[in-house]
């Protein structure tokens, strides 16, 4: 896969506590779903699984589960990460430009820069919620509309240049540009 | 209580060579207790010239026999030749079995009956149909006895695939030459050496689908006779029977006795499973399961 | 040319939708969230409000609006589907795509003057075929089956009119002949035809095996790729067999549809509408392929040069084919 952090990272996060991570990560989770409700909608039967989120070039899974208003996020350490339907793992800068519509998922698996197993639909569901949802930067973080323009253009910037860095797989969504 | 149910032999599908297929169709006038025959290609316009100058004499004999002789028509038509071919058997003056909507175009409201490769299945869409001047329709062979049960009602024209490999789809291409690494034009004919159809199996080795030609059919025989009571009471009136290379007399008799309660599903069943089948028997489909599902007591 | 080319694009979401008419779709085809379209995957498609916001946006935006409802209709139960046309010329929808003869009576009964096209999963495949439909239904627009050759599509052409062609020229390929196969039905239970699923995700799964990926949809295995083997959906006419004795692609190899080179000679035999396949697919795609396809048709109507080249880039990578269109294919 392509895409991966230096291990050297992978190495120093491995030591972190990681409630502070969960933490924020529950904080950016429900501003997204406060921001989009009818990503569970969308979700309909499947909101109910569990799904783990999985980056692969870091040692911390996401372990979530977005039923109704209440969604459920930990973080865990990889090796104690189960109870999970579905799994999707690929590098964290893959997994983060899937969900801001930088790439199509379909062409992240064919190329095998993406890996999912377990429950297919369960997969497929989240992934056609998140695409509806058109989350970017700002909404996650929960920014005020004043400040959404210019945070939305200098993390798309930053993650352009990350991927690059990274050798990520080459960007194919409507925020890429590749045929404007 | 319910009408007696009928017996419609369905065309053969494959490629069989002229001697196979005229004995077969001599044997099956003489002996077999079918109501009517389904005969004519259906699969491949390129095999129909083989038949072309013995059809009349096979339907004279099924005729004498005592059997009801249908023209099955070209299952995917697509060039202007194989439409025009459509054409003239109308125009001859046979009796239709219809298994694409341009037939049933050029049919203009005359009197036909429908094959299974026809898209029927609701009873809005027999209905119409039935106005169009269709008298009786086989359903397509993935149509559960729920449907069925629901379609049968109040017009006594409705049969039901009863045995033999299902139909599942139909394509430009054909998959007996590509597998010989051939094109469907210069296909020398390869899909003769398969009467039953090519077994295809999985990269695990079980077996899945077989291929006719541009026809692609299941592996497993479908079979309804744990369902021809329900059938019967459903309102369906005949059952059809399409031919595999086993003893289709028999297996006729199987389904006559059985439609005439002189014998058990199970017993049907079991005379059913001695024959040279090409696959295990499977009523999946009927039950609303996967067509593959291995049938059941 | 006397009639503009259409661009008729895919999509599932509504955000799929804002991005296909933003990116230059002239029309866009998408359908309800239910067995009455033939993608009904999980998460895909609209509902009732998000249909009606969908054709304001469009139709502010110049574009058309097709709505799909191409299963047929499953017996008892023939109110859903037409429930379905009721909702969607009540939304707006500038044609219905339709392929159930019986709900084509339906809708051409109870809404007269409605635009209504012929999906591709009526694999109208004749002059005869398309006749029954125009004749008797007043069908504008029939969707050609892939199985056809050019030629056959210009003779097709020719033949139908006023009803209008439309071909797809992108995406995902039917091996098979739309709307007459049961393989799914066969493999898993539930019927392109009557759920709207093709090789459904509920019956897909993965497992990794000694470096390989192995694909299996309904229990049977229908792919294997080996590690660094560009992966695919197992869909079941596309994956690995053995017959005979060798193991083989044998229906289709995994290739996507990409008809790039024979759009001009489309235009020219009088095809109306070029059709985008992909509605399960997401926004990147989505914008990627529209915007370079509608360059094209701009670039054609204008008597400019296409650009191929920047049209083959986008299956680059991926292996591709002209599929029926070309004779050879067969």
């Amino acid at each position: 896969m392509r895409g991966h952090l230096p291990p050297i990272f992978t190495n120093a996060t491995g030591f972190l506590p990681l409630l502070p991570l969960e933490v924020i990560a529950r904080r950016l989770l429900s501003n997204a779903m406060a921001a989009r409700p009818s990503f569970a909608a969308r979700l309909g039967e499947y909101a109910g699984r569990t799904f783990a989120i999985d980056p692969v070039d870091c040692p911390f899974v996401f372990l979530i589960k977005p039923e109704g208003g209440r969604t459920d996020l930990k973080v865990v350490r990889r090796s104690v990460a189960q109870g999970y339907d579905a799994r999707i793992a690929a590098p964290l800068v893959v997994l983060i430009g899937m969900i801001d519509g930088t790439y199509d998922g379909d062409a992240l698996f064919f190329s095998r820069d993406l890996m999912i197993e377990g429950d297919t639909e369960a997969v497929l569901a989240l992934r056609n919620a998140i695409e509806n949802a058109e989350l970017d930067p700002s909404t996650v973080l929960g920014l005020p509309k004043s400040l959404q323009g210019p945070v939305n253009r200098g993390t798309r910037m930053l993650f352009v240049q990350l991927r690059r860095l990274l050798d990520a797989p080459e960007e194919t969504g409507p925020n890429s540009g590749a045929f404007a | 209580m319910t009408a007696r149910l009928s017996l419609t032999l369905g065309p053969v599908l494959y490629n069989w060579p002229k001697p196979r297929w005229v004995d077969f169709y001599n044997r099956i006038a003489d002996e077999a207790p079918v109501d009517r025959v389904c005969i004519g290609e259906v699969v491949c316009s390129k095999r129909k010239p083989f038949i072309d100058d013995v059809i009349l004499d096979v339907v004279d004999r099924l005729e004498r026999g005592g059997k009801e002789v249908f023209y099955a028509t070209l299952a995917l038509p697509t060039t202007k030749r194989e439409v025009r071919d459509i054409g003239d058997v109308i125009q001859a003056g046979y009796m239709i079995e219809a298994n694409d909507i341009a037939t049933v175009h050029l049919l203009n409201g005359r009197a036909h009956v429908v094959g299974p490769f026809i898209n029927i299945y609701n009873e809005d869409t027999l209905a119409l149909h039935l106005k169009l001047g269709a008298t009786r329709v086989c359903l397509p062979p993935e149509l559960p006895l729920e449907s069925i049960r629901t379609m049968a009602k109040g017009n006594e024209a409705v049969e039901v695939f009863a045995f033999g490999r299902p139909p599942l789809a139909l394509s430009a291409r054909c998959y007996a030459a590509r597998q010989a690494n051939m094109a469907k034009d210069s296909c020398q004919f390869i899909c003769e050496a398969h009467s039953d159809g090519m077994d295809v199996c999985t990269l695990d080795g079980v077996p899945f689908l077989a291929v006719n030609g541009i026809q692609t059919q299941g592996y497993v025989v479908s079979t309804a006779v744990n369902h021809v009571t329900a059938l019967a009471e459903a309102g369906v009136v005949s059952l059809r029977l399409s031919p595999q290379t086993c003893d289709m007399v028999r297996v006729a008799q199987v389904y006559r006795d059985l439609a005439d309660g002189s014998t058990t599903p199970k017993e049907a069943g079991e005379a059913l499973a001695v024959l040279h089948l090409p696959g295990p028997l499977s009523d999946g489909f009927l039950r609303g399961l996967p067509g593959c599902t291995a049938e059941v007591d | 040319m006397t009639t503009p080319l259409e661009l008729v694009c895919p999509a599932g979401t509504p955000a799929g939708l804002k991005t296909a008419v933003d990116a230059g779709a002239h029309s866009v085809y998408c359908g309800y969230r239910d067995e009455t379209n033939a993608r009904n995957f999980p998460g895909l498609n609209f509902d009732r409000a998000e249909m009606k916001e969908a054709v304001t946006y469009a139709h502010d935006h110049g574009t058309k609006i097709l709505i799909a409802l191409n299963t047929f209709m499953r017996a008892g139960s023939t109110d859903l589907w037409k429930r379905g046309v009721d909702d969607a010329v009540a939304a707006g929808a500038d044609a219905l795509i339709l392929a159930d003869v019986g709900l084509v009576e339906y809708a051409r009964k109870a809404h007269p003057k409605q635009r209504l096209h012929l999906s591709v999963q009526a694999a109208a495949a004749t002059p005869e075929a398309i006749a029954f439909y125009r004749d008797r239904f007043g069908i504008a627009r029939v969707v050609l089956p892939r199985v056809l050759t050019v030629e056959e599509i210009a003779r097709l052409t020719a033949h139908a009119a006023p009803c209008e062609t439309e071909v797809f020229v992108f995406g995902g390929l039917c091996v098979m002949a739309e709307g007459r196969c049961m393989l799914s039905s066969y493999a898993t239970g539930k019927s392109p035809n009557m759920t709207g699923v093709c090789s459904p995700p509920s019956h897909v799964s993965y497992r990794e095996e000694s470096d390989a990926l192995v694909a299996c949809v309904g229990g049977f295995t229908v792919e294997r790729f080996e590690r660094g083997e560009p992966a695919g959906y197992p869909t079941l006419c596309k994956g690995r067999f053995e017959a005979q004795g060798a193991v083989s692609h044998l229906f289709e190899d995994p290739v996507s549809l990409n008809a790039v080179e024979l759009l001009p000679r489309l235009a020219e035999i009088g095809v109306t509408a070029f059709k985008i396949e992909g509605r399960q697919r997401g926004r990147a795609y989505i914008s990627t392929v529209v915007r370079a396809f509608r360059k094209a048709i701009d670039a054609m109507a204008a008597g400019d040069k296409v650009d191929f080249d920047e049209l083959r880039a986008l299956t680059e990578g991926q292996r591709e084919t002209t599929g029926a269109y070309k004779k050879a294919w067969r």
